[in-house]
């Protein structure tokens, strides 16, 4: 396990390598260059723009450029943007949590109803509701993302009132917060309580393994009460509570719209790989002792197929850093979807590398996660 | 006994395409039951009908009921309206835009090009990856590893952050998008599918036999792998269209691509000249072009999903 897991690291790192190279040359070979930015001013003299070419390097062939950005990353140096004058590293660590968060809990929260769905579609087949749930859900898979979100934008946030229209705080709110108080301190401590309530539920989950199935379900489900009511009640009793649901409010209607688009793809793929298992022997060995169907379901078809959702939630992952574009953009979400949009409109490259560079390094580190974690899921497979 | 070989090899005297013909045409009966079973790929085929209608219609409209001075969908104008965009009327079945283009038009304008698009950019898809995922799961060892590492590349990134930043920072037309997204879908993850499918196939008893009949290596991947991996490529083909479609307009949206009209244009449009917000009363300028992104979409997401169960006999019924 372990050599497999230093070799797929060492593959990792090729792969990383090759994907930096090739992301820097194909922007490199763009025509243009930033300094044409200041083409049409008049005191914008030739030899001013010659200096400012040399002061950014742009003045060396491509490949030096190359190696000197790499030896710069790897000394955790990104450059500096051109749109924002500051550390890419500082734009990107100050968007990172607020994207995080948002889409962490949207991607939980549409796993969870679509694998309850799925299961249920599965076992309705050829029934009306399964035609029905179908239909809806691809129009939900298909939707025009844009178009669906500015429509329930206009819907809840302008017509009913019910949820605020854009950006995550209320600026008249914060105005009055306590000095020292950033939105991103709230972001990184909620992401903080949401991890340990995590790890706490997985550590119940693992330790009422064994019981018997009634009493491990008492634990399990006290465990999760508990555990949320002691994560409100924190909050509630902190002095930055206000603040904190002001940023969960701004995050409602976000978190509904991804929710509604996204449940439909682990809906769609619970059903397929449930319909795969239920042609398996054990199905028809566990309804021959005669169980109920309701367990056959949850404990003997589910369990099996989840196993493939389980590695689309893992890989999709990474994805919400950066596969959030369209949603950032709508709910002007500072993040760093609408970072990778705004630099790559703005031709602020250091910044798009930057983005880049989260993007695959995670997306690279969460492939590897999945594979490993799929040898614990499943006893049949296994790394020599 | 004996003489019944040389009597059947007697009774053959159609030529052979006709029977190779024959077979196809049951085969095709035989598929075509099985989609017909599922209702909701018939939704699917019904509604990308309609759109392929409203795509031919605009030609021919164009010529004969409509003046082009003023429904021409780029630089049309109606003198006789005062106000744009103004509203659904009989002149004007679903209204006209802010600079007084007529939307029915545009739309059905567009449609041909979502086509052309989707279907070109699904063409592009399934040829790359037919190739290549029968080429390395039949050849194996290193063009394999370069193949599939170079798929694992692509699939790193959210694709449309990918198309993002390329077509923000080159120009990009409907043609380019297609083979763009044809390209990256290509020998991306579609090629691992192709693949997968493809290691089935080579263990086959009639792949052994082809190479003991003397089989050159082309021939075997061309006439033995590649045909029996047809039903998934036309599957994928599908789904490739779905995402092609979406990928164009979401890039239309944001206003990165050089197109003269999209659908996700006309949104981008009505964005643009502040319309979005002002209410039901513009209904007519982002209903239309956002629920026929969504309807064509689902349409062939639908049909994908109806034929895989026709392809993927796991999944049937019976």
């Amino acid at each position: 396990m372990l050599k497999y897991i230093a070799n797929r690291l060492l593959q990792i790192v090729v792969t990383l390598f090759v994907f930096f190279a090739l992301t820097y040359f194909i922007l490199d070979a763009q025509p243009g260059d930033i300094t044409l930015q200041y083409v049409n001013n008049p005191k914008f003299t030739k030899e001013q723009r010659e200096a400012l070419r040399r002061r950014l390097g742009l003045d060396k062939p491509a490949y030096v450029r190359f190696f000197q950005w790499m030896g710069n990353t790897l000394r955790g140096d990104l450059g500096e943007s051109y749109q924002y004058r500051k550390p890419v590293m500082d734009v990107l660590l100050e968007r990172a949590p607020r994207t995080i968060f948002l889409f962490l809990t949207a991607t939980l929260i549409e796993f969870f109803v679509g694998y309850w769905l799925g299961r249920v579609l599965a076992w309705q087949r050829g029934t009306g509701l399964e035609y029905g749930i179908t239909v809806v859900g691809a129009f939900f898979y298909t939707v025009f993302t844009p178009w669906f979100a500015l429509m329930m934008i206009y819907l809840f946030g302008f017509t009913l009132k019910w949820f605020p229209i854009g950006k995550f705080l209320d600026v008249t709110l914060w105005r009055a917060a306590p000095k020292g108080l950033t939105a991103n301190q709230i972001f990184i401590n909620l992401l903080l309580t949401m991890t340990l309530l995590a790890v706490a539920l997985v550590v119940v989950y693992y330790l009422t393994r064994r019981m018997n199935p009634y009493r491990a379900s008492l634990f399990r489900w006290s465990a999760l009460i508990g555990g949320a009511a002691i994560v409100v009640g924190y909050w509630a009793a902190s002095p930055v509570a206000k603040y904190a649901w002001d940023i969960l409010y701004h995050m409602a209607l976000p978190i509904i719209v991804l929710t509604l688009i996204n449940f439909s793809g682990t809906m769609l793929l619970t059903r397929t790989t449930m319909l795969e298992t239920l042609r398996e022997d054990y199905i028809m060995a566990a309804r021959a002792k005669g169980l109920p169907e309701r367990v056959v379901r949850d404990k003997h078809a589910a369990r099996n197929a989840v196993l493939p959702v389980f590695t689309s939630l893992i890989i999709s992952l990474p994805f919400i850093l950066g596969g959030g574009i369209i949603t950032e953009t709508v709910f002007s979400w500072e993040g760093l979807g609408l970072t990778l949009l705004t630099a790559s409109t703005t031709g602020d490259i250091p910044l798009v590398m930057g983005s880049f560079l989260f993007i695959g390094t995670l997306a690279l580190l969460a492939h590897l996660v999945a594979d490993i974690a799929y040898a614990f899921l499943d006893p049949r497979i296994r790394y020599a | 006994m004996t003489t019944a070989p040389a009597e059947t090899a007697f009774h053959i005297q159609e030529p052979l395409w006709k029977i190779r013909l024959r077979i196809a045409w049951k085969g095709l009966k035989q598929s075509w039951a099985l989609f017909t079973e599922n209702k909701i790929g018939l939704v699917g085929l019904g509604i990308i009908v309609f759109f392929g209608l409203m795509a031919l219609a605009h030609p021919i409209l164009m010529h004969t009921v409509w003046e082009p001075n003023i429904y021409d969908p780029f630089i049309g104008n109606d003198p006789t309206i005062l106000q744009h965009p103004s509203p659904p009327s009989a002149r004007h079945l679903l209204g006209t835009d802010p600079v007084g283009r007529d939307v029915l038009s545009q739309l059905m304008y567009s449609t041909q090009s979502e086509f052309v698009l989707g279907l070109l950019a699904a063409i592009v898809t399934v040829t790359i990856a037919t190739s290549v995922g029968a080429i390395s799961a039949y050849f194996g060892g290193a063009l394999d590893a370069f193949f599939m590492r170079l798929a694992d590349l692509i699939n790193i990134l959210p694709f449309i952050a990918l198309l993002v930043v390329l077509t923000a920072f080159f120009d990009f037309g409907m043609i380019e998008l297609a083979l763009l997204i044809g390209i990256l879908s290509g020998f991306g993850g579609t090629t691992i599918i192709f693949k997968a499918q493809a290691l089935t196939i080579k263990v086959k008893p009639y792949i052994e036999a082809a190479k003991v009949a003397g089989g050159s290596d082309l021939h075997i991947i061309f006439r033995h792998i590649v045909p029996n991996l047809m039903p998934l490529a036309f599957l994928n083909m599908m789904f490739t269209v779905t995402g092609a479609i979406f990928s164009e307009a979401a890039l239309s949206f944001f206003g990165l691509l050089n197109l003269r009209m999209s659908w996700g244009i006309m949104i981008n449009t009505t964005q643009a000249a502040g319309y979005l917000l002002g209410g039901w009363k513009y209904w007519y300028l982002i209903v239309p072009p956002g629920l026929a992104i969504t309807l064509l979409c689902s349409a062939f997401y639908l049909v994908g999903r109806a034929l895989d169960e026709v392809v993927n006999p796991r999944l049937r019924r019976r």
